[in-house]
């Protein structure tokens, strides 16, 4: 019903790690950050997807009306003169927290495994239970949003959420044809594609 | 009064309360307390015997006595409460057989003696407001609620009801309420205590014609029934704040998201919003001003975390109530990417009583920054456990001894854990704290919808973390990776040390993960979750200390750390614990002492229960040395 804006959007400028850059109004810290080349870490994030903030990777601290914050960049809009740093030694601090945790989830994905390295982080103290599935909802949001099929879901909640496929949905038989899920999947291994979430017996090294 | 007419001005409103005011005349009325707490005691067979009662004494005095059916008195413990107007004797406690002996001293005018509270001296107290219980309270949002029938909107009109509608709409205007409730420092009774006034602001000044106010009613904490008790006992007083706030935001569309759990709050709110509409309180042309406003009921499906702004939004959309990832504010882009204003129920129950009295009466009361007065659940080891009002700045230490009364069977007072699993817990030095949302912010713990839990000297402080982390893990959406996998790695390391198995890195662990979640979360409930983690290491650091280093838990609770013994020397040999043993682990013969097998041993107390007093021959021991940690010793971490 909203009468569509013909003119082009406003720009807003921003400074990220302190390089400006003008970017529409309605882009995300992240996708700035990529226009200037800056690396921010991801893992539930993929351009075609609403963000959804899970993975906590892309945390950035912001700068605004002198107090700073912690925000995720994926879903972040720019805004005029808003200060990003995206490597702040807080930022650090708790990445450097987040990927121990991960180490303990899945240590198998690039961007941990560099990270890992990064933070100097050759072991983790939490308790491992290696899982191909780290929640992060690729496949689910890909599904729904891109592919408009919403044969996967979540189910369970809390520590229990895990992802699976709905078997009602009438896409399930076209399934086969497409598996562009597991292709996004950040682990690498699609879960639910061979019915299990844990790894058997995995090898530390 | 079935006729009812909708009221379209000022003065329809004065007549027809003075209509119901004048039917209804002087009658002697009988209230018996019908909240979820004393429905447990089954007040409902209460009401059922005193009709009984009443028909069966054939007095004709009887005809002029109504029975009434109120909302939660708050004086739980001693329910069911009967209060007999306009005398306002209470009665508490009582049971079907009292019954009789009511009726009779209504009719003569007399009172039943012993159904009265008795103090610490012995002496009886007649009325309500003079029990300490009540004495020490400031009762404002919650008085109604003994005093009417939550379904009859009469009984709320005649009480004052929907005064404030009237002069909000017939003699000032949106941006005078506004300004009222601006002026009032009215702060979200939910949780975050952000002021009301200005969230209202933002939503109105939002751009977009549709805008829809919600009143979040997803109350989940353990132990904590405000909420509840509001929306039973007194719905209207809550739906007249929602139409209040709409008119001063421009909403035309109110919800009140309420948990299916709640089905007599969820009835209760239903009816209210039939009798206002049937009284044009709600629906088009509100009192002849042109503001259109109707309400609709969304029930939860159970999820603690739809209580979190942008989940509620999600649920009431139809999608998982699950926190979204954004930030741009509900009161900008809310429900449907709306202008949309959420407040907690008690918020939406403060607003007639502003527009009432006015801003400045409402600031009179309690702190320089936290007004008015705030509603607690106090539970616990505490004697009087119920619903207390009090106004902010009030100590926890009157809360808890002199509303409460101490603590159950004259035990030490260890903890109160304030603001639900998202709060801290407090220990004793910290309990002249004046209760508002900046002091208890500052000492870790939160105001939060204000569920309060007492906690003595035989609650282990690990155990209790561990509890409303393993509520969190359970109710937690799983969306984010710190708050999932955080409370996950959180609960194994507690797991560790109450088996008497941690190690001397899980502390640092535990204080690295809690910032991860603090920082990291996306919504509060993961940046909340570790209050309890952090607050029980910064105050009772000695017992986790006791748990790792010394294998001991001091407050003798945890299961694998403790150890039931028999001293030989009391033991009679009277073979009571070895009959209520489970699992047969208590060896020995009559007339010589008993022996407890530890191998078989499952902790489970039957033992020390049953061995009778003049005995005592049973104890509960823990650790290797029996000494006590020193207490009160506490190390700052971060």
């Amino acid at each position: 019903m909203e009468v569509k804006q013909i003119q082009t959007k406003k720009k807003v400028k921003l400074f990220i790690n302190g390089n400006g850059i003008k970017v529409e109004e309605g882009t995300t810290v992240l996708q700035a950050a990529h226009e200037l080349g800056i690396h921010i870490p991801t893992l539930c994030y993929h351009e075609e997807v609403k963000p959804h903030g899970a993975c906590r990777l892309c945390l950035v601290e912001i700068e605004r009306n002198g107090r700073s914050k912690i925000v995720a960049s994926c879903a972040y809009p720019a805004e005029e003169g808003l200060v990003v740093h995206t490597d702040s030694p807080k930022v650090e601090q708790i990445r450097k927290n987040l990927v121990e945790l991960y180490l303990a989830l899945f240590p198998f994905n690039p961007e941990i495994k560099s990270l890992a390295k990064r933070y100097g982080l050759t072991f983790t103290r939490y308790k491992k239970e290696y899982n191909y599935c780290i929640v992060c909802g690729l496949c689910v949001r890909y599904c729904e949003e891109v592919k408009k099929r919403n044969a996967i879901g979540f189910i369970g909640r809390g520590i229990n959420k895990r992802v699976a496929f709905i078997p009602e949905s009438s896409y399930f038989k076209n399934c086969q044809e497409c598996m562009e899920c597991m292709e996004i999947c950040p682990t690498g291994v699609f879960p639910s594609n061979y019915g299990m979430d844990r790894i058997p017996q995995i090898n530390d090294n | 009064m079935d006729t009812k007419i909708k009221i379209r001005s000022a003065a329809e409103f004065e007549s027809a309360v003075k209509n119901i005011t004048e039917v209804r005349g002087e009658k002697t009325v009988i209230s018996i307390c019908s909240g979820t707490g004393c429905r447990a005691f089954s007040s409902d067979r209460l009401v059922a015997g005193l009709e009984k009662e009443l028909k069966k004494c054939g007095d004709k005095r009887a005809g002029n006595i109504e029975i009434k059916k109120t909302g939660c008195h708050g004086y739980c413990e001693r329910g069911p409460i009967i209060v007999i107007h306009p005398e306002e004797t209470c009665y508490l406690g009582v049971r079907e057989k009292d019954l009789p002996r009511i009726v009779q001293a209504v009719l003569e005018g007399s009172v039943v003696e012993d159904l009265l509270y008795k103090n610490e001296e012995g002496i009886k107290i007649l009325q309500e407001n003079d029990i300490p219980f009540y004495k020490f309270q400031r009762r404002i949002v919650l008085e109604n609620n003994s005093r009417i029938d939550p379904e009859s909107i009469e009984d709320y009109l005649s009480v004052g009801g929907y005064r404030a509608l009237i002069k909000a709409i017939t003699s000032l205007g949106p941006e005078e309420v506004l300004e009222e409730v601006k002026k009032a420092n009215l702060r979200g009774r939910g949780g975050g205590g952000f002021p009301a006034g200005n969230k209202w602001e933002t939503t109105r000044n939002a751009p977009g014609k549709t805008k829809y106010v919600i009143v979040n009613a997803d109350e989940g904490d353990p132990g904590a029934y405000m909420d509840r008790s509001l929306l039973e006992g007194n719905p209207h007083s809550v739906l007249e704040g929602l139409t209040i706030g709409a008119y001063a935001i421009g909403a035309q569309q109110g919800f009140v998201y309420v948990r299916q759990e709640y089905p007599q709050a969820v009835q209760s709110v239903l009816k209210a919003i039939d009798s206002a509409r049937s009284y044009g309180f709600l629906g088009k042309d509100i009192l002849g001003s042109g503001f259109d406003f109707d309400v609709k009921v969304h029930r939860g499906a159970g999820a603690f975390v739809s209580g979190e702004s942008s989940a509620l939004i999600s649920a009431i959309e139809g999608k998982v109530g699950e926190p979204k990832v954004k930030y741009i504010r509900t009161a900008v882009s809310g429900l449907w990417d709306k202008p949309t204003n959420i407040n907690n129920v008690e918020t939406w129950a403060n607003v007639p009583y502003i527009i009432n009295n006015g801003a400045d009466w409402f600031r009179s009361i309690g702190t320089k920054h936290s007004s008015g007065t705030k509603i607690f659940s106090l539970v616990g080891k505490v004697n009087n456990t119920g619903l207390v009002e009090v106004p902010m700045g009030i100590s926890l230490r009157d809360i808890i001894f002199k509303i409460g009364g101490g603590i159950k069977e004259g035990k030490q007072f260890k903890a109160v854990q304030t603001g639900g699993p998202s709060g801290g817990v407090l220990p004793e030095k910290l309990l002249d704290l004046p209760v508002d949302f900046d002091e208890l912010d500052k000492a870790g713990s939160m105001m939060g919808s204000g569920g309060m839990i007492v906690m003595d000297e035989s609650d282990c402080m690990v155990n209790i973390a561990h509890y409303f982390l393993k509520f969190l893990s359970d109710e937690s959406c799983g969306k984010c990776v710190p708050c999932r996998e955080g409370l996950r790695q959180m609960l194994y390391i507690y797991e560790r040390i109450m088996e008497g198995k941690g190690k001397e890195e899980d502390l640092k662990l535990l204080s690295d993960l809690s910032i991860l979640m603090k920082e990291g979360s996306l919504c509060a409930l993961g940046t909340t979750a570790p209050n309890i983690v952090l607050t029980t290491l910064k105050y009772f650091r000695y017992e986790y200390e006791a748990h790792i280093y010394h294998n001991m838990c001091p407050a003798k609770a945890c299961k694998p750390l403790i150890r039931f013994e028999i001293d030989d020397k009391k033991c009679a040999g009277c073979s009571s614990c070895a009959k209520v043993c489970p699992v047969d682990a208590i060896i020995g013969e009559p007339k010589k002492p008993y022996r407890i097998d530890q191998d078989l041993c499952i902790k489970c107390g039957s033992c020390m229960e049953s061995c009778p007093s003049k005995y005592n021959a049973i104890d509960k021991f823990t650790g290797l040395i029996k000494e006590k940690v020193p207490e009160g010793r506490e190390v700052k971490i971060l």
